[in-house]
């Protein structure tokens, strides 16, 4: 294993960023973190998630499509190029490094979407294990192991050093151009195993997925506790939006007069257009909205990928959502609970 | 160049056409004169005009017409509205083919069918119907039951009249609403003229139009003896993606867009009833 | 108190005041409270919490509640009381149907706040002015002073505006104290304003929470939900469209924003949005006199109120306002 002492993290970060942008975590001037490009002298955040995850970094909130000119009757379209710049994400954790393969089953399979993999393509993700996780915590409901992340290089903190593990090709070849030192890995599995004796300990520890294997899809949707699930959801894109796997968009246009510009964002199945249509409206009130959201999570989605949950646990909506409603409330009431 | 899913081709409108107060059939070309892509009947493209928006409609002429495609619109928002005010020679942006579209090279190969269409439920169906009639040897005998408002809301009469009703083997039946002058046809809602019909069951039925004909008629062909598993239909949700990943038109484990809009009835038994 | 607060909503039902009450239920923590409508005595005795988590004001919920059929019993801390009367001022609330139990607060806590200083917080307690907060990692003391909510301390007032019943003493008026944040930005120069404003509402992710919380926000459908208004629009196609939101949102709702906080307290990017209403009530105030949204029924709200000797934009522009 190879590994760099802490207090030389700003020259592990300079070297990082030799052959492009590093995305850290930062405080965000307003008590929190979020991934922002690393600059000499920036600081990096410590403790657990950052207010949005990496989402942002291979899927961002806008992104431009493409442009037209028209003129007459006649069209110019002008498709938005791809960046293909290198770059790296160091501090991305468990919980957000399994959403990104989440992200990947959406938008990598066929037909893929070339300006997700462009940047797939050309990022590094370097992740890095939890060692204080938040009460919020529970991904290890969706068999993640906090400390054990994966992407392209795994690091951990221990005895004031970070340790690296390279995952894939891209990953090598990261490190072999770090000043890295070798190093034997026993402190690692150290704080391994006082990461996980906390895990252990989490309030939401003992939450499964039992009650949400696949098979229950329509006995999920007509359970009468969505009425009240709901009832004081504010039908805002919060949850949406602060959640690392959550990917709907949509498609609009900025007319700045010379030009149509055409991008997407991010959209949210809890917004009361998000299905309108001239012939109607499908999901007519918060409810059917609230269902879709957290039966695409548990259901829809792990029916069509091997069982794969669409959350990971990273407990963002508990934090964040305005009225404290969230998928583990949705879980406990109608799932099989907590198992002792 | 890259082939980007979201990234629109630049298409031309070549031709216009009439035909009910709201409908218009809208001929489209590549900027080379030739027919954009191929497709199977029943799938859908994204059609826009920059400023206006993008929006999906089923592609209503057959694959086996080599030289266009051909999409029947009827005016009901913002991109119809556009489209309908237009005039030929516009450009617009075209993407697709997608969705799964009819089996017809499948399950349909060598059955009797039975196509029931209410007002531009007939759009997709037609594409399907001149691809049977292209395909003759392939399909038993064909059946359409076709309704609509009144005798002027029956989309491209001309060609129904000259070229399906004289044809061999394909019968037609139309029916409108309410009774009007100078039409001796049938009077009556559709659901009701299938059980008049009264169909033998050895046929595979698609029924396309508003979701209560739909409900209504799919009764009937129940009620006549048909069973779930030999009636098609199609589906229709807000898309914005049309490749299964803006995700509005997620119901269920499946995207209309992408694993639809054909579905068999029994598939949508086993799905949530959100549509 | 707690336990007041919840034998009397146990007794309300019971005694058939009412067929409802809204109050707030217990989470997974102590903090993550939801709003919720109980129709029991059981669920009241199982889940109601009145505490300093207590946060979200339940005023805007009576809009639909009253919808329904039956009397809902409706607990209200003092500014959520303010949004009730302006709401009923507006015609969105059918009083009738509701019974107003307004509850004193000490201030409500935010949790934000406690986790900065506690992380992982699992339980708490409270020890006189101290908070006593249990933690994955050990045990902390925090003075209540250092956690309470930005909104409660620069509460406007701890008396009630209205009540059908009064749990705890009525309070007062707490005076100008609530503009020092706004007067702190006066003193910016233009320039410094601006960027201020850039960096803060850079964050926002338009997830319209501020918007769909605000009980002054209670239009059926709202111009940015509206496809043909023109407006509408999910993210900004540039940074700048993005600041516009938040602009136009506050003149929407100057002159019945009752200053209650909500905006501030459910943005997930922590933007001092009530920053931007309380510049405009600031204003409004000097220009026209000092007005309170919701305190009354009967007060004309001065952007929609014309009086002879209204201050004319000369006045405005003397003030280096307008003009600039």
């Amino acid at each position: 294993m190879k590994k760099i002492a802490k207090s030389n993290l700003p020259e592990l970060l300079a070297a990082m960023a030799a052959r492009g942008k590093v995305y850290c975590p930062q405080p965000d001037g307003a008590g929190g973190s979020k991934f922002a490009p690393w600059t000499p002298g920036t600081p990096v955040a410590q403790g657990c998630n950052t207010r949005l995850g990496p989402k942002g970094l291979f899927f961002p909130q806008t992104e431009e499509l493409v442009r037209f000119r028209v003129s007459g009757k006649e069209l110019e379209i002008r498709e938005a190029e791809l960046r293909e710049e290198p770059f790296v994400v160091f501090g991305v954790r468990a919980c957000d490094c399994r959403a990104l393969e989440i992200l990947d089953r959406v938008f990598l399979s066929e037909p893929v979407d070339g300006f997700y993999k462009d940047r797939r393509d050309h990022g590094v993700v370097v992740t890095l294990a939890c060692s204080q996780p938040e009460e919020t915590c529970f991904c290890g409901t969706f068999g993640i192991d906090l400390t054990n992340p994966q992407g392209d290089v795994t690091a951990w903190e221990a005895e004031d050093c970070l340790w690296f593990r390279a995952n894939t090709e891209k990953g090598r070849e990261l490190l072999e151009r770090l000043p890295l030192e070798d190093g034997e890995d026993a402190a690692v599995e150290r704080a391994r195993e006082e990461a996980r004796e906390i895990a252990g300990r989490l309030p939401l520890h003992g939450l499964t997925t039992k009650g949400f294997e696949r098979g229950r899809m329509l006995e999920l949707f007509r359970r009468p506790e969505w009425a009240g699930l709901s009832e004081s959801c504010l039908g805002c894109g919060t949850c949406t939006f602060v959640c690392p796997t959550c990917q709907c968009y949509d498609v609009k246009e900025f007319d700045n007069g010379r030009e149509v510009c055409r991008f997407r964002c991010w959209d949210s199945c809890m917004y009361s257009d998000f299905t309108l249509m001239s012939a109607g409206q499908p999901r007519p009130t918060q409810k059917e909205r609230f269902r879709q959201r957290f039966m695409h999570k548990l259901q829809y989605f792990p029916d069509n990928n091997e069982g794969i949950y669409g959350c990971v646990g990273c407990g963002r909506c508990l934090r964040q959502c305005p009225i404290h409603m969230n998928i583990v409330k949705v879980m406990k009431t109608l799932g099989g609970g907590e198992d002792a | 160049m890259r082939k980007e899913p979201l990234i629109p081709m630049v298409a031309q409108v070549t031709e216009i056409r009439v035909d009910t107060p709201d409908v218009k059939t809208f001929r489209v070309v590549g900027l080379d004169g030739k027919k954009p892509f191929t497709h199977i009947p029943g799938q859908c493209a994204m059609l826009s005009m920059p400023g206006v928006g993008e929006a999906l409609f089923s592609i209503t002429s057959s694959p086996t017409n080599p030289n266009f495609l051909e999409f029947s619109i009827k005016k009901c928002g913002c991109v119809t509205d556009w489209l309908h005010a237009m005039e030929p020679g516009q450009q617009i942006t075209l993407r697709g083919p997608y969705g799964n579209g009819f089996p017809v090279e499948g399950d349909f190969r060598g059955k009797d069918l039975l196509f029931i269409a209410g007002g531009i439920g007939l759009a997709p169906l037609r594409s399907v119907i001149n691809y049977v009639r292209d395909n003759r040897a392939n399909y038993g005998e064909v059946d359409i039951v076709y309704g609509a408002r009144s005798k002027d809301d029956l989309v491209d009469y001309p060609e129904i009249m000259e070229q399906w009703c004289r044809e061999p083997g394909l019968r037609v039946h139309l029916t409108i609403d309410r009774e009007q002058e100078g039409w001796d046809g049938h009077v009556g809602f559709v659901p009701n003229y299938v059980k008049e019909l009264g169909f033998d069951v050895n046929k595979t039925a698609v029924i396309c139009g508003p979701p209560i004909m739909i409900k209504f008629t799919l009764s009937a062909l129940q009620e006549l003896g048909f069973e779930k598993t030999q009636v098609y239909t199609t589906m229709e949700l807000r898309m914005k993606c049309g490749i299964g990943k803006c995700g509005r038109c997620n119901i269920g484990d499946k995207y209309v867009c992408k694993d639809g809009p054909v579905f068999r009835c029994d598939q949508l038994d086993r799905l949530p009833d959100e549509y | 108190m707690q336990a007041d607060v919840k034998q009397r909503a146990i007794a309300l039902l019971k005694e058939g005041t009412a067929d409802r009450v809204l109050g707030w239920k217990a989470g997974e923590f102590f903090y993550d409270l939801t709003p919720a409508v109980f129709e029991t005595s059981e669920e009241v005795e199982r889940d109601f919490v009145w505490s300093p988590f207590s946060a979200p004001n339940l005023s805007k919920y009576l809009i639909g509640e009253t919808r329904k059929p039956g009397k809902i019993a409706a607990f209200l801390k003092p500014c959520d009381t303010y949004s009730f009367q302006q709401l009923r001022k507006e015609h969105r609330i059918d009083r009738e149907k509701v019974y107003v139990v307004a509850v004193q607060c000490g201030g409500m806590c935010d949790i934000e706040k406690i986790k900065a200083l506690a992380k992982a917080p699992t339980a708490i307690r409270e020890e006189g002015d101290m908070l006593v907060v249990s933690t994955l990692y050990g045990e902390k003391r925090l003075p209540r002073q250092d956690v309470l909510a930005e909104r409660c301390l620069s509460c406007k007032s701890t008396k009630m505006a209205y009540y059908d019943e009064l749990l705890g003493d009525d309070g007062e008026d707490k005076g100008d104290g609530r503009f020092e944040g706004v007067r702190r930005l006066e003193a910016m120069t233009p320039e410094e304003r601006y960027q201020f404003w850039r960096g803060e509402l850079s964050r926002c992710i338009r997830c319209n929470a501020c918007r769909n919380v605000c009980p002054a926000c209670s239009c059926e459908k709202c111009v940015f939900d509206n496809p043909t208004s023109g407006v509408e629009n999910k993210a900004a196609a540039n940074s700048f469209e993005e600041n516009m939101f938040h602009i136009i949102r506050a003149f929407h709702v100057a002159g019945r924003c009752t200053d209650c906080g909500e905006c501030s307290r459910v943005c997930p990017q922590h933007i001092p949005l009530h920053l931007l209403n309380r510049k405009l009530i600031s204003d409004m105030n000097e220009l026209y006199g000092p007005y309170q949204a919701g305190a009354d029924l009967e007060t004309r709200p001065p952007m929609t109120d014309f009086r002879y000797d209204d201050p004319e934009p000369s006045v405005v522009a003397r003030r280096g306002g307008a003009q600039e």
